[in-house]
């Protein structure tokens, strides 16, 4: 079971966290580009889980955090959605390069 | 009485303002402002030289300002020699007021002309009251402005517009020699004044070299003010103006400024033999120079004038040959011919409306009062016996001999031959033979202008006995009480000089006489002798032209250098430096696109360099 060591998660967190930010920065569709903000969330909640086994003193801090980021997460994805659809029934669209009312 | 020679140039200006003031006016009556007010000039002054005549002199002098520890002063000073300018001035200048109430008859800037006048005699009366350079020299450029603004009378015309601008210019270059010799002899002397300049050349206290160089910067301006040799293209042109304004300025006061500097600088000039070589050299060599131009110009003005360039001439030659009362004398009786002959010029062009002599002749029944004043001034001109020009210029050639100065001596008599010619071909041309233009409506002018000329007509025959080896030496005693040395006394050269004066002027009058009148000689007949020369002074010796091929197509290729430069270096720095911003906004605006995901990317490129350099150099706190 401990055979895994902590640098094959921190590998693993990294390359999934890689994935979700190259999908949130080239994506056009706003759905992917939620999804990828997802994966980094957990790439995230990997490096705390395998910190809190691994770390100089191991507890359970570091779980009970990620616990508490994936019950945001929810929260976010349901709200980034309800926006999601808030705009595309204002705009008809999903597309992120078209959603630059920041600039106008 | 002498107090009050201040007041002189002050009722000219008076005039300039009143004139000025009804400038709007349609009354031709308002010529007689400035008739009066030179009138009231002219008796002042000419009390005023009476009074220096018993031997009294002034000077007046105030402070203007400090420099440092110098005081600038400005007042006024008589003395001998600014005294006779004075009559001279204020009576030309009154005398050409008259004549041009008759002359500038129906003008539509009648009172405008008049103005100008004022403001040119206030100029020039004030240059001769002069006791130091600098007020000089302001003065110098007024009286160079009531030229300008003279010439360039009839401004709707292109050749006037340019003649003034070209005598403005071309002065101007003789001025700022006059400036920067004033300027030297201020850093040497320490003063401005003609009292304390002498002094120290007296004293010896300026070495010899600066002495040169400072009367050679103020030979300059005279050069540039009289007409000299390199600068004298403007004068020919000046006569663009109406031909009073010929008569007052371009003949009788302003182009005498020049020879009257170098009077009152004399001692300046007698302190350095090389100034006084260069004086008599260019001198001479304008007055046989200008002499031989005018010998085939059409135009009756512009015979006038070079020949006005070539008595100039004459007058440098005198005074660079330490003829200094042969110089003034020749300015005085100048003065009176060539003011009489200028306006007896404009009676005949007011008459017949042309200026080409080849469109006159046999203007002699028709206009007879005006060719017998033409005749006496064009008589006193070529040095006629017992005429005024016959002593001036007898004095003048016996001074240069005396002065062992025999090539410029003969120079002078082949001029005086010369002047003989080309007056009394102009006076055959005009006055007999055949009428040659329209002459339908020829007639003589009004007494308003015929009474100047005749009173210059009387003057141009007895000023010349001002200074006689006979009656007395009047004007060079009277000149010797001024502030100037007079050279070694007697300038009475050998005997034979007035009968080779007077045999040069009757071979030119009768040489004149044989092709013009007799026509025994064809007209062609020199310039078929000489057909090289006579074609280079047909085009005056292409100073003009040289003028414009060298200096005038020079400046202009610099300028044409200068819009490169301008152009493609200085326009292209700021192009590059406009082009630099604009690509940074440029680069800076794509950034603010509105794309949350852009923003994201710079967002983690900032967050990757920031994680670099910690890792790099190990952070801030190790």
């Amino acid at each position: 079971m401990s055979s895994v060591p902590l640098a094959a998660y921190l590998l693993l967190a990294l390359i999934l966290f890689c994935i979700g930010l190259f999908g949130a920065l080239t994506k056009r569709n706003a759905v992917i580009v939620l999804i990828s903000i997802e994966l980094m969330l957990n790439a995230v909640n990997i490096n705390l889980v395998a910190f809190a086994k691994y770390s100089i003193n191991p507890g359970l801090t570091g779980q009970i955090f990620s616990l508490f980021t994936i019950t945001v997460a929810a929260a976010e994805a349901a709200v980034g959605l309800a926006i999601l659809i808030a705009l595309y029934r204002n705009r008809q669209t999903v597309n992120v390069d078209e959603m630059d009312m920041m600039k106008r | 009485m002498l107090q009050i020679s201040w007041l002189i140039p002050l009722f000219p200006l008076l005039s300039f303002i009143l004139l000025l003031i009804f400038r709007k006016s349609r009354s031709e009556g308002t010529a007689w402002i400035g008739v009066l007010l030179t009138g009231i000039s002219l008796v002042l002054s000419v009390g005023i030289w009476l009074a220096v005549w018993q031997g009294d002199e002034i000077k007046t002098e105030g402070t203007w300002f400090h420099i440092g520890e110098r005081a600038i002063t400005m007042g006024f000073e008589v003395n001998p020699l600014n005294a006779l300018m004075l009559v001279i001035v204020s009576l030309v200048s009154f005398l050409v007021h008259l004549y041009s109430k008759g002359y500038m008859h129906g003008d539509e800037r009648f009172p405008v002309f008049f103005a100008y006048l004022g403001l040119f005699s206030f100029a020039m009366l004030g240059l001769v009251l002069s006791p130091n350079l600098l007020q000089l020299y302001m003065f110098w450029e007024l009286v160079g402005l009531g030229s300008f603004l003279l010439i360039g009378f009839y401004y709707y015309k292109p050749e006037a517009k340019k003649a003034a601008k070209k005598a403005f210019i071309m002065t101007r270059i003789g001025d700022v020699g006059l400036f920067i010799g004033m300027v030297l002899l201020f850093w040497q002397v320490g003063s401005f004044e003609y009292d304390d300049i002498f002094a120290s050349v007296q004293n010896g206290e300026i070495s010899s070299g600066m002495l040169t160089l400072t009367a050679l910067c103020i030979f300059v301006g005279a050069i540039g003010k009289s007409g000299q040799l390199p600068l004298h293209t403007w004068l020919p042109d000046a006569m663009e103006g109406p031909t009073p304004v010929s008569a007052l300025i371009h003949a009788a006061t302003m182009v005498a400024a020049g020879v009257y500097l170098v009077a009152a600088m004399y001692p300046l000039f007698q302190a350095s033999e090389t100034a006084l070589t260069v004086v008599a050299v260019v001198g001479g060599v304008t007055a046989i120079f200008a002499a031989s131009i005018g010998l085939m110009q059409k135009d009756i003005k512009r015979v006038l004038a070079y020949s006005t360039v070539s008595q100039l001439g004459y007058m440098m030659l005198a005074l660079g040959a330490s003829g200094y009362v042969a110089g003034i004398f020749h300015l005085t009786t100048h003065a009176f011919f060539k003011a009489l002959l200028f306006l007896a010029a404009g009676s005949v062009i007011h008459a017949v409306h042309t200026q080409n002599i080849e469109e006159m002749g046999g203007l002699w029944k028709k206009l007879r009062l005006t060719g017998l004043l033409f005749l006496i001034g064009a008589l006193a001109i070529s040095g006629f016996p017992l005429l005024s020009g016959f002593f001036s210029k007898d004095e003048i050639l016996a001074s240069t001999y005396a002065d062992g100065r025999y090539g410029l001596f003969w120079l002078a008599v082949v001029a005086a031959f010369m002047t003989a010619f080309y007056m009394f071909r102009l006076f055959f041309l005009v006055f007999t033979g055949k009428p040659r233009g329209n002459q339908s409506k020829v007639h003589e002018s009004p007494s308003v202008m015929t009474l100047p000329m005749i009173v210059l007509g009387v003057l141009a025959v007895v000023a010349g006995y001002l200074n006689t080896t006979w009656f007395g030496t009047f004007l060079s005693d009277y000149l010797a009480k001024g502030p100037v040395e007079l050279p070694h006394g007697d300038h009475h050269g050998p005997g034979w000089i007035p009968i080779v004066a007077t045999a040069a002027s009757l071979l030119g009058i009768g040489l004149a006489y044989l092709i013009y009148q007799k026509e025994t000689l064809s007209r062609s007949w020199l310039s078929r002798m000489f057909p090289g020369l006579s074609h280079i002074i047909y085009n005056k010796w292409y100073v003009d032209e040289g003028y414009d091929a060298t200096f005038v197509k020079g400046t202009k290729g610099l300028s044409k250098l200068g819009v490169l430069f301008d152009r493609y270096v200085v326009d292209g720095l700021v192009a590059s430096v406009t082009a630099g911003v604009q690509g940074l906004a440029k680069a800076g605006s794509r950034l603010q696109n509105g794309q949350v995901q852009s923003y994201g990317t710079a967002a983690i490129f900032g967050l990757v360099i920031l994680l670099l350099i910690v890792a790099l150099t190990g952070g801030y706190f190790s």
